[in-house]
């Protein structure tokens, strides 16, 4: 079988910067003036771009990119390993993601002071400033060095904003809990809490408590994904992805989109359930069940916002009526979450989401449950897929 | 305590080394067997080389002889103590010590060892002394120095009977977890983590250092920015400036870093998102006021702070 990407992706700009023994700039400033320069070259305005290739080597995140040309929201980014021969295998990401539409314009980039910065004949070794460190830098001296410290602070101001109060937050935490008491797997597997126990636990950033966070656990999790053709012939029931998206939105930073003119927000995931619902063409009264990223409880009441399950602020009604419960209108982290089954990165997840569809969750629901969400994470760029029984 | 500090105090301290606590101080009871006998009955000790007189005289000693763990017990002060004692060089050292903020105290180990035994009708005379005090040593329950006494046991013949070595910990108490040592063993004040410095940021931490908060500028649409960055998100122009902020500002949003706590930070370290009079927003700590005293909105001023012996920083305070 022979991909069909013929035609489907075109390149229609190019440029270079200065090439030197001594650039006198950052690589985030080469990045961007090969960008800008190839945009020129195609006629195009920076806002155009909604995606980006490069290599997993380059120092320069491409929401930095994005933030610094003004590109607005992405769509699309992917990474390519193994040192040189990235070099088309950018390329290749870039002609799948606008073949597929996942994005429309991509900017393929590699950008680096591979001689008066870190040299390759240097090997590997400390001290090499990336944008990442730099991003962090702006945090770290205060005491803001940690997930919980970042999520905190967009939770501090999205109950100022909103009104929901913590019998929210503890509503996600132990209908999360109840689940996992039926899960051997499960940490907390035969141990419920209650209210009181979870009021007295310590406090780690205001207004965020011990179990309003995730787990930190050992463990592996992995889904095999294959065409709807092999699936057939495969012993399982096959799971459908119905639609699946990536976004960072405008000004992104990670974790600390503290500079947007409201930042109480995730426009990211907005964009990705805007653009999973549309891919998949279903609407959130299609969905049955979810599996919502819970690495903070309050990121749970978030993403049914941003999944539009209910409006703005009105997350802490969802939940208190017993939405996420066995019965309600939406089982979620039906395994107990990463609150309480274990923290492998999400992965654990899709798992569920999977055995969701299926029927086969150890707390399916009594419904049928024929589309379930699954997330990633928040406050980061993101995405989300929908996944379906196979037809 | 900066090294020069350090120094006179570790001068102030070692003095100790070879003071005597106690001089030589023969018991008040000579050793008899009512005391041998309470002591076997609280510990549970039941050798009749120590209490049963006729199968001690078949013994080769042919008679009882003391527990040699009891020599420290027979110089014990009695009852008096309850009222206090008299000072001497060692309660003289724990009080340096506590006036040095070295106020944690915790008896890691005694050794003792035994040497000569010793019959009813003895005398047993302790003398101790201050025998060594270690460097300074970064221990989990925090930075602090170990003393050690030694007590010497003699007989009435002044005979070495057998010896204690007393091995104390002073401390200051941590409410952090403990900073690294240096490979030379010396403490090393932890500091706060601080920022990298590159080609798009090293102006504005420099500038910080010379006590200025600088905003970057477009010069060619005025546009302001924060963090820094090399083109202008507006324009795409790559010319700029900047402007120094008033540091007037208004509370977006805060939380309080209360766990985990980090060498070289304050305990519970309040963090917030700024809104400057300027526009653009900065993270920062406030200062100055309690965590509950704390809301959305309200109205804070900054000033450049030196925070830790390498660190200066914005820190603002209630307006
Ligand atoms: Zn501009």
């Amino acid at each position: 079988m022979v991909a069909n990407v013929k035609d489907k992706a075109v390149i229609v700009g190019v440029g270079n910067t200065r090439f030197s023994k001594e650039s006198g700039v950052s690589e985030l400033n080469l990045a961007v003036q090969a960008v800008k320069a190839a945009c020129d070259d195609a006629g195009l305005h920076p806002s155009a771009i909604d995606g980006f290739a490069t290599f997993t080597m380059d120092a320069n995140d491409e929401i930095e990119v994005a933030r610094t040309l003004g590109v607005g929201d992405i769509t699309f980014w992917g990474r390519s390993h193994y040192g040189g021969g990235a070099a088309t295998g950018s390329l290749h990401q870039a002609v799948m993601a606008v073949a597929t539409g996942m994005a429309e314009c991509v900017a393929v980039f590699r950008a680096l002071n591979g001689r008066s910065g870190h040299r390759f004949s240097a090997g590997v070794s400390e001290g090499v400033m990336t944008a990442d460190i730099i991003h962090w830098g702006w945090y770290m001296p205060y005491g803001l060095l940690t997930p919980a410290s970042w999520v905190a602070m967009f939770t501090q101001r999205w109950m100022e904003l909103t009104s929901v109060t913590k019998d929210a937050f503890f509503e996600v935490a132990h209908a999360t809990r109840e689940y996992a008491v039926n899960n051997p797997n499960a940490f907390f597997y035969q141990r419920p809490f209650d209210r009181a126990e979870y009021d007295a636990a310590r406090m780690i950033c205001d207004p965020l408590q011990l179990f309003d966070c995730c787990q930190e656990s050992d463990g592996a999790s992995c889904v095999i994904v294959t065409t709807p053709e092999r699936a057939r012939d495969l012993k399982q029931p096959g799971v459908s992805v119905r639609g699946v998206a990536q976004a960072a939105a405008a000004d992104q930073e990670q974790m600390t989109s503290f500079y947007r003119e409201e930042f109480a927000a995730i426009p990211e995931m907005e964009i990705a359930a805007r653009n999973c619902y549309e891919m998949a063409d279903l609407t959130p009264d299609d969905i049955d069940a979810a599996v919502i990223y819970d690495a903070f409880s309050p990121i749970v009441l978030w993403q049914l916002e941003a999944w539009n399950f209910c409006g703005f602020g009105e997350s802490g009604d969802f939940v208190l009526d017993g939405a996420l419960r066995p019965d309600g209108r939406l089982p979620t982290n039906t395994h107990g979450g990463q609150l309480s089954e274990a923290y492998i990165h999400g992965v654990n997840g899709i798992v569920e989401a999977t055995r969701l569809v299926r029927g086969s969750s150890l707390n399916q629901p009594a419904k049928d449950v024929n589309h379930a969400l699954v997330t990633s994470g928040v406050g980061i760029p993101t995405g989300g897929a929908l996944l379906g029984k196979l037809d | 305590m900066n090294e020069a500090e350090q120094q006179a105090f570790e001068q102030e301290i070692y003095a100790f080394v070879g003071e005597v606590v106690y001089p030589v101080t023969p018991a008040p009871d000579d050793v008899n067997e009512s005391m041998i006998r309470h002591w076997c009955e609280v510990l549970g000790e039941t050798n009749p080389a120590y209490l049963d007189q006729d199968w001690a005289a078949d013994s080769a000693r042919g008679h009882i002889i003391a527990p040699p763990a009891m020599m420290y017990v027979w110089g014990q002060e009695g009852f008096q103590v309850t009222t206090g004692r008299a000072a001497n060089a060692q309660s003289n050292l724990v009080e340096t010590f506590n006036r040095h903020g070295f106020t944690g105290v915790l008896g890691t180990n005694v050794k003792q060892e035994y040497f000569r035994e010793v019959g009813v009708g003895d005398n047993i005379a302790v003398q101790m002394v201050i025998d060594n005090i270690s460097e300074r040593k970064m221990t989990s329950r925090g930075p602090g120095y170990f003393f050690e006494t030694l007590a010497t046991f003699t007989n009435r013949d002044g005979e070495t009977v057998g010896t204690q070595r007393f091995k104390v910990l002073k401390f200051i108490p941590q409410e952090q977890p403990a900073a690294a040592a240096s490979d030379d063993g010396k403490l090393e004040t932890p500091t706060r983590i601080a920022s990298v410095r590159g080609h798009d940021n090293g102006w504005w931490w420099d500038a910080v250092d010379a006590g200025k908060v600088l905003i970057q500028r477009c010069t060619s649409c005025q546009t302001l920015r924060h963090p820094p960055r090399p083109m202008c998100h507006e324009c795409q122009s790559m010319e700029w400036d900047s402007i120094e902020s008033t540091l007037d500002g208004e509370v977006l949003s805060f939380t309080c870093v209360r766990h985990p706590q980090v060498p070289g930070y304050p305990k519970d370290p309040i963090c917030a998102v700024i809104r400057l009079a300027e526009g653009t927003n900065l993270v920062s700590n406030v200062v100055g006021c309690e965590f509950e005293d704390m809301a959305i909105g309200m109205k804070v001023k900054g000033v450049v702070e030196q925070v830790d012996e390498k660190t200066a920083l914005p820190q603002f305070y209630p307006a």
